[in-house]
């Protein structure tokens, strides 16, 4: 099976590199240098690394202005601390006026475990999708988020990049392509599509491979850019499949399901069911046991599929 | 040499003054008061403390000047407007549709505007990003920040002071336009934010008081300020909102009301 890596570790190897070939590259912190791993940049590049102590606020208009001077800006914190805490300060400090800041979020979604509801972060998409000017990016392995923050660097505008705090399969290769905005087909198959974003991608292959097994041919996508979405790709493969399952780790409302059935209902409106958590904060456990109790399981992922191709009927044109 | 030179800038401040006074009024909506009361400062910094260029508005090396009270928005124009940096007529397009003065500065519109700012609180820690940028990239350029006395309710700009003397920025200065009145009402009353200076001092900045109408006073406090090492300096200037339109002197209602056609042909004759 797939080797389980963290993204973390990558984020910080991917920010190690970058700064090791340039010098327009800061990192900020706010006293989680260690948790987020900026700390291997730090001890590298100790003049280019700022830990701003816990006020988020402060530290998000401090990336914008030194985004505005010239810098290349990574701000890091929880994703709680990175979306909610300071949205003002990234709608007008950083998002109206377009600058490059990419805000890395980790400890994102039900995963991050025993700390329950407080430290898990299931609005994130949801408030950063809403933000004009706004990339929303959701690497699915250690593999992506390395390529999302290198492509990150020199992306006009901010960008959001959301990751776990424990270790996720490594589903991608090291050659697979990785594009802000393009989503990239696992597997295609002809009777149905599976989305997948974040760690919800490896449980969409292990649904197609379950399906398999009933001769349901599956087309897998990880949708690794929320916003702007890949709408092409969604159309092709929803007119191929005629149904459509979404998957992720966020609320059901205002994530990878809501943006995908926007663009099915405009375009090419066809059966389709969302995973994800039902709109309610989370609560303490270990990431197996809450991905189990909240229904982000390849199983789950399986009985949406059935559900959508007998909506859809088995005959089609 | 200063008498001369003050006189021409107390010449610049009141044609500063009748820019904001017609602006606003042919806007329909704005902000007299906190414009006025901050008009001699911005005249100040553009018209003899900050290096600039306005043929050259992206010259890395000049100082920069952040506007966190957004909403003083037409004193600024005027300055920018005055230095060159646009032709005066542009300013009664603004708060129009297509402007590019918008009713809150909006940095994407033109060179010269540094941040975009409007919701209180977060031009200082904007003011810190671009003062530890010439730090790290060994720049000589100075950051000053305009903040409202209003504005030292938002504990952001509390965080902001701490990281400021933390990180030693002592190319960056603040001036507070201690004007004394807030939308609602008096700072004392709506909420008590002094004892200030011992606040700020506390926060390791260098404080200096002054009156914000004596340009003496505002351009020594600027010298002084250029020789602090090691901490970041803050001028509380003591200004009256709404300065040099008699009827808007210290009245709240002008915070954010233009004037009636009456009230604007008054203010422009005391205007000169």
């Amino acid at each position: 099976m797939w080797k389980k890596e963290s993204q973390r570790t990558a984020f910080a190897e991917a920010l190690v590199e970058l700064g090791s070939r340039r010098k327009d590259v800061v990192v900020l912190t706010a006293d989680l240098s260690s948790s987020v791993k900026t700390n291997k940049f730090a001890a590298r590049f100790p003049e280019h690394h700022f830990n701003i102590g816990i006020s988020e606020q402060n530290m998000m208009s401090i990336a914008a202005g030194l985004a505005g001077s010239g810098s290349r800006v990574f701000a890091s914190t929880f994703a709680v601390f990175a979306t909610s805490r300071v949205y003002d300060q990234i709608r007008q400090s950083i998002a109206w006026p377009k600058l490059n800041v990419n805000i890395v979020a980790t400890h994102a979604g039900i995963t991050v475990g025993g700390d329950g509801a407080s430290h898990q972060m299931l609005e994130d998409i949801a408030l950063m999708c809403s933000l004009p000017n706004m990339t929303v990016i959701v690497p699915c392995d250690a593999l992506e988020t390395k390529k999302a923050v290198k492509s990150a660097v020199d992306y006009n505008g901010p960008t959001y990049i959301r990751l776990g705090r424990s270790e996720v399969p490594t589903i991608t290769k090291e050659k697979t392509p990785f594009k802000i905005g393009k989503a990239t087909v696992m597997k295609k198959g002809k009777d149905i599509t599976l989305i997948g974003t974040g760690i919800m991608a490896s449980q969409c292959l292990l649904a197609a491979d379950e399906l398999e097994k009933e001769k349901i041919d599956a087309t897998v996508i990880n949708m690794s850019t929320i916003k702007p979405v890949d709408k092409k790709t969604v159309i092709k493969y929803a007119k191929e499949t005629g149904a459509v399952v979404t998957a992720e780790e966020h609320n059901i409302i205002g994530g990878l399901g809501s943006t995908v059935s926007s663009v099915l209902s405009e375009n090419i409106p066809v059966p389709m069911k969302r995973i994800g958590i039902p709109d309610i904060f989370g609560e303490s456990g270990n990431s197996e046991e809450l991905m189990e109790k909240y229904g982000l399981t390849s199983e789950n992922i399986v009985k949406a599929a059935h559900d959508v191709m007998k909506r859809r009927g088995v005959e089609r044109t | 040499m200063r008498n001369n030179e003050i006189k021409t800038l107390e010449e610049k401040a009141r044609i500063i003054r009748k820019h904001i006074v017609e602006m606003i009024y042919n806007a329909g909506s704005g902000h007299p008061g906190g414009s006025l009361s901050a008009a001699d400062i911005l005249t100040a910094l553009y018209f003899k403390v900050m290096r600039h260029d306005p043929k050259n508005p992206r010259w890395e090396d000049r100082d920069r000047f952040i506007l966190s009270k957004g909403h003083a928005a037409p004193a600024l124009y005027a300055a920018l407007a005055e230095s060159g940096y646009f032709p005066v007529n542009e300013l009664l397009t603004l708060r129009k549709l297509g402007s590019r003065l918008q009713g809150h500065p909006d940095m994407r519109k033109f060179p010269g505007i540094e941040a975009s700012t409007g919701s209180e609180g977060q031009g200082l820690s904007i003011g810190i990003g671009a003062s530890l940028y010439a730090k790290l990239n060994r720049k000589l350029y100075r950051v000053y920040v305009m903040i409202g006395d209003g504005e030292n309710d938002c504990g952001q700009i509390w965080e902001a002071a701490m990281s400021a003397s933390h990180f030693k920025t002592d190319n960056l200065t603040v001036i507070l336009d201690r004007n004394g009145l807030q939308l609602d009402g008096a700072t004392r009353e709506i909420m008590g934010i002094e004892p200030l200076s011992d606040k700020w001092k506390a926060f390791g900045w260098k404080v200096i008081e002054i009156n914000g109408h004596s340009f003496r006073e505002i351009l020594n406090a600027f010298d002084h300020a250029k020789n602090v090492k090691g901490k970041p300096t803050i001028i509380i200037a003591h200004t009256v909102k709404g300065k040099g339109v008699s009827f808007m002197e210290g009245n709240v209602s002008f915070h954010g009301k233009p004037p009636n056609r009456e009230e604007y042909e008054q203010a422009m004759k005391e205007l000169g």
